[in-house]
């Protein structure tokens, strides 16, 4: 490749295995770069990453990250992303799961021991909760920490930041530099 | 070590395949002088052993580590938020800070995430560059773990000659970017400079004069009984813990899974340099040591294929509105001007989505997942750095040996705070 590596081949054959074994299962696939992201409903997540290990197909023995994003504003809070890889069959995945506020993610530790401290991680500094985690606790802020510092409602300089009107932080951050 | 492997060139140099002649490997019972109970001994946060600010909880009885509790966070300075309020070149020095050990490494792996998001191939010149800048940070990274490594376990002179060389690197980058330690060379869409005259001389000089240096550092290391008896059968993580575990880099290698993301997923146009993967059998802190050593002498054969390919031609790509225009430029022309202008003051936007881009870095895999919502910022910057994922697997290796053989394992992790904290 002459610059970043982007996967010639994405591998689609994973999503067909997907869409047969969980036909019901309504799965959004999106791709972008080579990279492809399927949706899942929550409830079918830890049986599909089951699968996904386990299917010689697919075989992603190896967990990479877990990743979770804030919203604002739209129907869903949080969208959590499990980066998967297959040694053997050299291809990548990324899960997703869309939560609206106030539900849970189901945990992944089960299926890859791996994935522990990266979703303490999401849980310690965006604030998704992991149903099924045998640890969940804080793993980079001190134990007492009162906030999920990388939600978008949390101020840069070091607190909750002001709300507007709309539920709208005042400022996004930097406020220093905004108000010189 | 096995398959791919290559010999060191020295007459002295032991013969490594097999393992030299095993040493005996059980301890005598530890005295039991605490009557059976259990003692809880805290090590770190500072603590010379744990390179940074490592705090781990050690349960023991007698000798033996009962169970470990990892804490970290010591060095956390938020740099995920703080990209969310940045443009994207302006995030490059933070970079810097992750694995400080290896700037020009984590440079370019962020970099090229970047440059996935947007779409963006730079010129071959800039290609080569990038590639020497991350072998150059592959062996000074490899060669203070070499040195800090043994230190721990009372070699001391290994520790002067890694430095020496170190220095030379040092020097190498310094001419290079202008810093020694916070290198902050790439840029999206080529680099911040074109390289220094009599640099290329430097690296070829330092190529031709390693090798020797690295056989020496060999000969005190590999053969050495103490050395052996320290390291071999101590910390083994068998392959499939180690991959369900996600750990990367030598620490895998050493468990004998050949994953290296240079040869997997080839960017930079790796899959056009020779180069071996070298593994190890046992899993254990000896074959970790051996596969980073012999990393070195790849990284060096790297090197020289790029000092030989170095092409003429631009470095960066010709797109005014996401390269800064010469400063020449600037100062003579208005066009010029409102270009440096805009994207000093506005950056450029990203098209809107999603990338994670991974490159292998001295550690192992890092990546960094960029979610973009169109901006000039990204909406949300995620860094995986595989010394925080291989932390998770000091567990597996330490629980039922020594607390002296605690300090070799963590040396043999080689994990760097500032990217496990980020």
């Amino acid at each position: 490749m002459n610059g970043p590596y982007i996967d010639p081949n994405p591998p689609r054959p994973v999503v067909d295995r997907l869409r047969e074994r969980f036909p019901e299962a309504g799965l959004h696939v999106e791709e972008f770069r080579g990279e492809i992201t399927v949706t899942l409903p929550a409830e079918r997540l830890v049986e599909a990453a089951q699968f996904l290990r386990d299917d010689p197909e697919t075989a992603f023995d190896m967990p990479i990250a877990c990743v979770a994003v804030h919203w604002l504003e739209g129907e869903f809070e949080h969208d959590v992303m499990w980066q998967i890889y297959s040694l053997g069959k050299n291809h990548r995945l990324r899960l997703k799961l869309r939560l609206r506020p106030g539900e849970t993610a189901p945990s992944l530790t089960s299926v890859w021991s791996g994935m522990n401290w990266t979703e303490r991680e999401q849980y310690d500094l965006v604030g998704v909760r992991f149903n099924g985690h045998p640890d969940l606790r804080r793993i980079i802020m001190p134990e007492d920490y009162p906030d999920h510092p990388l939600r978008k409602d949390f101020d840069v300089e070091g607190g909750p930041a002001a709300l507007d009107g709309d539920g709208r932080p005042v400022s996004p951050g930097f406020r220093d530099m905004e108000h010189a | 070590m096995s398959g791919t492997e290559t010999k060191g060139t020295s007459p002295a140099a032991p013969d490594l395949t097999p393992h030299p002649p095993a040493m005996p490997v059980e301890h005598p019972a530890p005295d039991d002088s605490l009557g059976g109970e259990e003692m809880v001994l805290n090590m770190g946060p500072q603590h010379p052993s744990t390179h940074g600010v490592l705090r781990l909880v050690v349960t023991l009885q007698g000798e033996t580590v009962k169970s470990i509790v990892p804490h970290v966070g010591y060095l956390h300075r938020g740099m995920e938020k703080i990209a969310e309020g940045m443009t994207y070149n302006q995030f490059i020095p933070y970079t810097d800070r992750m694995d400080y050990l290896a700037p020009l490494s984590t440079n370019v792996g962020y970099i090229l995430a970047v440059e996935k998001l947007m779409g963006i191939t730079v010129p071959p010149r800039a290609r080569v560059i990038r590639v020497m800048c991350c072998e150059i940070a592959r062996i000074s990274a490899h060669l203070l773990w070499l040195g800090t490594g043994a230190l721990d376990l009372g070699a001391a002179t290994v520790f002067f000659h890694t430095f020496r060389e170190r220095e030379t690197l040092y020097n190498i980058i310094e001419s290079l970017t202008g810093g020694r330690l916070t290198t902050s060379y790439p840029r999206v869409g080529g680099l911040c400079r074109d390289l220094p005259p009599g640099w290329t001389k430097q690296v070829a000089d330092f190529t031709a004069s390693f090798p020797k240096v690295l056989d020496e550092l060999d000969n005190l290391l590999t053969g050495n009984t103490i050395w052996m008896q320290r390291t071999q059968g101590v910390g083994v993580i068998g392959a499939p813990e180690a991959i369900a575990l996600g750990v990367s880099g030598p620490n895998l290698r050493g468990s004998g899974v050949a994953y290296d993301v240079r040869k997997t997923e080839p960017y930079l146009e790796y899959e056009t340099y020779e180069f071996d993967v070298p593994i190890g059998s046992k899993g254990d802190v000896f074959d970790r040591y051996l596969v980073r050593l012999e990393e070195m002498r790849q990284s060096i054969r790297i090197l020289d294929q790029a000092l030989r390919r170095l092409p003429e031609g631009p470095i960066n790509i010709d797109d005014p509105k996401i390269v800064l225009p010469p400063k020449k430029g600037v100062l003579t022309k208005m066009e010029e001007l409102i270009q440096q202008f805009m994207i000093v003051t506005e950056g450029f936007p990203a098209p809107e989505g999603e990338a994670y881009h991974a490159i292998e870095a001295p550690k192992g895999e890092l990546g960094f997942y960029i979610r973009s919502t169109g901006g000039k910022s990204p909406y949300r910057l995620h860094i995986r750095s595989p010394s925080f994922v291989s932390l998770q697997a000091i567990e597996k290796m330490a629980v039922g040996g020594l607390v002296s053989d605690l300090i070799a394992i963590i040396a043999s992790l080689d994990p760097v705070m500032g990217e496990v904290d980020r």
